[in-house]
Order: C-alpha cells, then structure tokens, then sequence
C-alpha cells in the first residue's frame, strides 16, 4: 500500500518536473531577457533566472503549478535581485539609477502580466545578439545560445553534444565573464555593424543543426533533436526579424534538409546517398514549410544569399521524384550564384556535377570536364577522393574507358571509407 | 515531436461562443497563434466553419454515401484545429492550457504519428538480406568442408 503510495507520489513529482522543464523552455529567453534590462547585467540576470528556476524544481512539484509560471518565475528572480543588492548594500545606488524602471517592475511583479509583448520581443531580439556575441568562441556562442535562448538545461545541452556536463558548465561561465570583460551592452547592433553580427547568429544556429546531422562527436552521426532545435530558434528568429531575407533562407534551408531525415539512415543505421533515398520517407510538411520560407526569402527581390541558395538547390531535389526528373538547371543556377557570393572549389565540383546531369546533346559531360580538369590545382581537393571520383564518372560517360579505370583507381586510394572503396575499386575494374 | 490540438466545443459553448463579439474572438486567438509563432512551435492551425456547410461521407456504402449533416450525435463538434511541434508532452499541454477558450469548449490533445512509428520500408529487404549473406556463407562453409573432406 505504502509502496503503491510512493510510486504514485513518485510519478506525480516526475511530471511536475517536466511540466517545470516545458515551462521554462517556453518562457526561459523572456525571463533573462526581462532580467537583463532590470538589472542591466547579463550575467547577473542568467544567475538570478536559474535561481529562480531551481526554486521552481523545488516547489511545483510539491506545492503544484502556479497558474502563470513565467510571472511566478519572474518575480522570484526579482526578488532575488533585490536581496542580492541589499546584501551588498548597493541598494539605494541601484534604485536611484533604475528609478521609475524599479516601482514599475515592483508593481508589476505583482501583476498577472509582467510585461509588455513588444517591449520584450525587442529585449529577446537584444539577447540573441549578445549570445552569439564576437567576442565569444563559436564554441561558447552555441551553448550559451542553446541555454538563454533555448531554454535547455545545461545536462540536456552536454547530452545532445556528447560532452561532459562540466565542460558544459565551464563554457558558460566562461562565456559571461567574457562578456562582462568585454562590457558588451545589452542592445541590438547600431546599423553599421547589423548584417555582420545578423551573420555570425545564423552561423551559429547552421552550426546547431548541421552538428545535428552531421555529428562531429560520438558514433551517432545523426542527432535529430539538435537540429530540431536549431529549427525552433530559427523560427522564433524569424518572427522577430521578418524582414531580413536570409534569415528564411536558413530556415528554408534547415527545413528542407531535415525533410530528408527519415530517407537518410538505412535499417542498419548507415547513411543512404541523396540517388538511393526512398523519397516517399521525405516529410511533406518540412518540405511545403522549407517552400514557403523560400518563396519568402526570395519575395524580397533582393537576389539570395548563401543558405537561401543552397535551399533553392534542396527544394529542386525536394520538388523532383528522382534524379533523372530533377530540375538540373536551375541546380546549375544555384551553383554558379553561391560561386559568385561564397566560391570555394567543392562549390564548382558541385557544378560541375549538376552539369553533367542537365539533358542534352552531349549531357553536358564535356563542359562538366573542363571544369573539374580546372580545378586539378586546387590545395582544398588535393588529398580529396571526390575530384578524381567525378573525373572518371564523366570520363566514363564520355566512353574514355581507360582514363576513367585510372580516376576511381586514384579515387578509391584517397577514400577512407570502406564501402566506398569497394564501390570505386569495382569501378576502377570496369571502367565505367 | 507533433501533437495536433483538437477544438472541440458542445452547442452551448457554440451557441455562448456567437455571442461574444467577433472582433475580441479575433483579439484573444490572434494573441495565441502569435504567441505560438514567436516561440517557433507553430507548424499549422485552421478554424473550421460552421458544420451546417459541411458535408459526411459515410464508407459503409459502397460506393460511399455523401449526406449532407445531421452527424449523429453533435455534442462535441470538432471546430478547428493546431498542429505544434515541441520537446515533450508537456510542453503541448503548456500550450494547450494557454489557448483562449472558455467553458463547454475542450481541446483534445493528440500525437501526430513521425517516420519513427513506422519501419524503414526497405526493413525487411534488408533483414532478408542479411538471413541470405549468413545461409550463402553457411553454404560456402559446407562446401568447402566437403572438399576438404574429399581430399
């Protein structure tokens, strides 16, 4: 009976605990972003919101969810606020500085509705830009991210990315005492400075999602979760920047890879080739999603930037029900725009290759040669398998047998991945 | 994960519902689907019109009968509906809890089903596949006894 007890009572505190979690998720940026202007400490204001939250761990699941979580949490932050200022007798110099801003936060910590809709849109706008702030490592800016931003636990965050929780830990401290040092104010980037540090936040979150995918860590090279949530804090970008046109385009990008998630791991867990997915496994609703973003990006009539293109080129591939009835000069298209605004030799490689796959007379073979005989000289490909592994699928397409036995000969000793290896060592056999 | 959030409202909440002024309806539901927006969980949501401009098809008949209403019982009429894509249970109900409905009105939280609820469909190819490798070595094992054997 007693036992029965227990594990009821047992259950009931897991699920106010992850009610606590889903809570805090929703409302975690709001809350340090309120605090940050309250306090104008960044640093201060994560501290007194984690505070808070551990106060909020200790309590609903015995005393039960208050009705308005994001103002309880808010107004025990407050609170504590208030009694840190008075244990360091800073008080009075506190509220002579904040004046009105304090009586005001005091009634509204009282109230129902702690704030102002817009006011605080902008404030989480301001915290965004501080979390992927350039004084910080890239490393720092995505846990940092991750936790103001995303309102994930520090534990959740060293589990999505294989790492210890105190590396974790230690990221973020490090992170704020940075930006203390730094005296980075709490605000949104004056003009001059806007498109740069708007940059360096979608890089951020593109770094997210594609570690989510393309795992750097551990044996699991697909993490689903990670890049989901960099999906989540794009859109809540996009809603708070809705003017800025590749700020979709990285949505529309992430949107339209991940519609490839269920296509891209075989029962085996091995990773299956964009030729060989099932695409009847794409998700349909991130695809007309990642289409829209796209259309969105693109109604600003302002050309694309780098993740809108490379979108264009996932929603051909998305919009075709195989590769021979995929759109490859609009591909070709893609490709010669990112080549102009971020060239890079795997970038005319991929040009070359959609190339070759545009119907015509000759397929476009022979141009696609040239550009890849062009690109022999290129430090970036030397050691790489890709270039000789397209040099002698075109030569092969050409009929130039020979030449094309020495290319996968050449490609299969560059590879390190075993499956492939056999793949061009029996290319190499055939030549073709 | 997805959870669709099913309004579901009894005539007397409808009935109490078309009293309440149009433009606060839009207030109070425009807020929420912001709200859902701004968080970045929002993946879609309709309203649905009233049910007397809907239509049943009804696949106990064959061919299927199309009858315009009643449907039977309507005391729960299913009048719109969310899609959100969040982290866990309860983060929908969350969500669920803050929509602006009012008395007789119910949301029916459901999970929408991913590619994760269903097997890969080349699963089974696959598993074939394997069983076939390990009878053709179990096969060139036998042989290659028997030759051994006849040696």
């Amino acid at each position: 009976m007693t036992e029965a007890h227990d594990e009821t009572a047992r259950r009931a505190e897991a699920s106010a605990r992850r009610a606590v979690v889903a809570v805090w998720r929703i409302e975690s940026a709001r809350i340090v972003a309120t605090l940050t202007r309250y306090t104008g400490d960044f640093a201060l204001a994560e501290d007194l919101a984690q505070d808070a939250l551990t106060d909020a761990l200790a309590q609903w699941p015995t005393q039960g969810v208050p009705r308005n979580g994001a103002a309880w949490l808010t107004s025990v932050a407050k609170r504590k606020a208030i009694d840190r200022w008075r244990r360091q007798e800073r008080f009075a110099e506190r509220v002579e500085a904040m004046g009105l801003d304090l009586e005001r936060a005091q009634a509204e910590a009282a109230d129902a509705l702690p704030w102002d809709p817009d006011e605080i849109d902008d404030d989480v706008l301001r915290l965004v830009f501080t979390a992927c702030h350039p004084v910080l490592s890239q490393q720092a800016r995505v846990a940092l991210t991750l936790r103001v931003v995303g309102g994930l636990e520090t534990t959740e965050i060293a589990r999505l990315f294989m790492v210890p929780v105190a590396t974790i830990q230690q990221r973020i401290v490090r992170a704020k005492q940075a930006l203390a040092d730094a005296d980075v104010p709490f605000e949104t980037p004056p003009r001059a400075e806007r498109q740069q540090r708007l940059s360096a936040v979608l890089g951020v979150l593109y770094l997210i999602f594609t570690e989510g995918h393309a795992a750097t860590a551990g044996d699991d090279w697909m993490r689903p979760e990670l890049s989901r949530e960099a999906i989540r804090l794009t859109r809540i970008l996009a809603a708070l920047q809705p003017d800025e046109p590749e700020v979709h385009g990285l949505l529309a990008l992430m949107e339209l890879t991940a519609a490839r998630f269920p296509a891209r791991v075989d029962a085996r867990g091995e990773p299956v080739l964009l030729a060989d997915q099932d695409r009847r496994r794409w998700d349909r609703g991130a695809i007309r999603r990642g289409t829209a973003a796209l259309d969105r990006a693109e109604s600003f009539g302002r050309g694309l930037g780098p993740y809108a293109l490379q979108a264009a080129i996932a929603q051909t591939h998305a919009d075709a029900s195989d590769l021979a009835s995929t759109d490859w000069a609009r591909i070709v298209a893609a490709y010669e725009g990112l080549e102009q605004i971020a060239p890079s030799p795997i970038v005319t490689l991929n040009r070359a290759v959609a190339l070759s796959m545009v119907r015509g007379p000759d397929g476009g073979a022979d141009a696609a040669l040239a550009i890849v005989d062009g690109l022999a000289g290129e430090r970036a490909l030397a050691m790489s398998h890709l270039l000789p592994s397209v040099r002698g699928e075109l030569l092969a397409r050409l009929s130039r047998d020979d030449e094309a036995r020495v290319a996968f000969a050449l490609a299969a000793e560059r590879t390190e991945n075993a499956r492939e290896r056999a793949v061009l060592l029996a290319k190499a056999a055939a030549g073709r | 994960m997805q959870y669709m959030l099913i309004m579901r409202s009894d005539d007397a909440a409808v009935a109490e519902y078309k009293e309440i002024p149009f433009e606060q309806i839009i207030e109070a539901m425009g807020k929420y689907n912001e709200s859902l927006m701004e968080a970045g969980v929002l993946l879609a949501g309709e309203g649905l019109s009233d049910a007397s401009e809907g239509f049943v098809v009804d696949f106990t008949a064959d061919p299927p009968l199309v009858t315009d209403g009643p449907y039977g019982e309507t005391k729960e009429l299913f009048n719109g509906f969310w899609i959100l894509d969040v982290a866990s249970k309860e983060e929908a109900a969350e969500w669920a809890k803050r929509c602006p409905l009012g008395p007789g009105a119910k949301l029916e939280v459901r999970r929408v089903t991913g590619p994760e609820d269903f097997p890969a469909d080349n699963e089974w190819v696959q598993k074939e596949e394997g069983w076939r490798e390990e009878q053709a070595a179990k096969q060139a094992d036998r042989q290659a006894q028997a030759a051994g054997d006849a040696r």
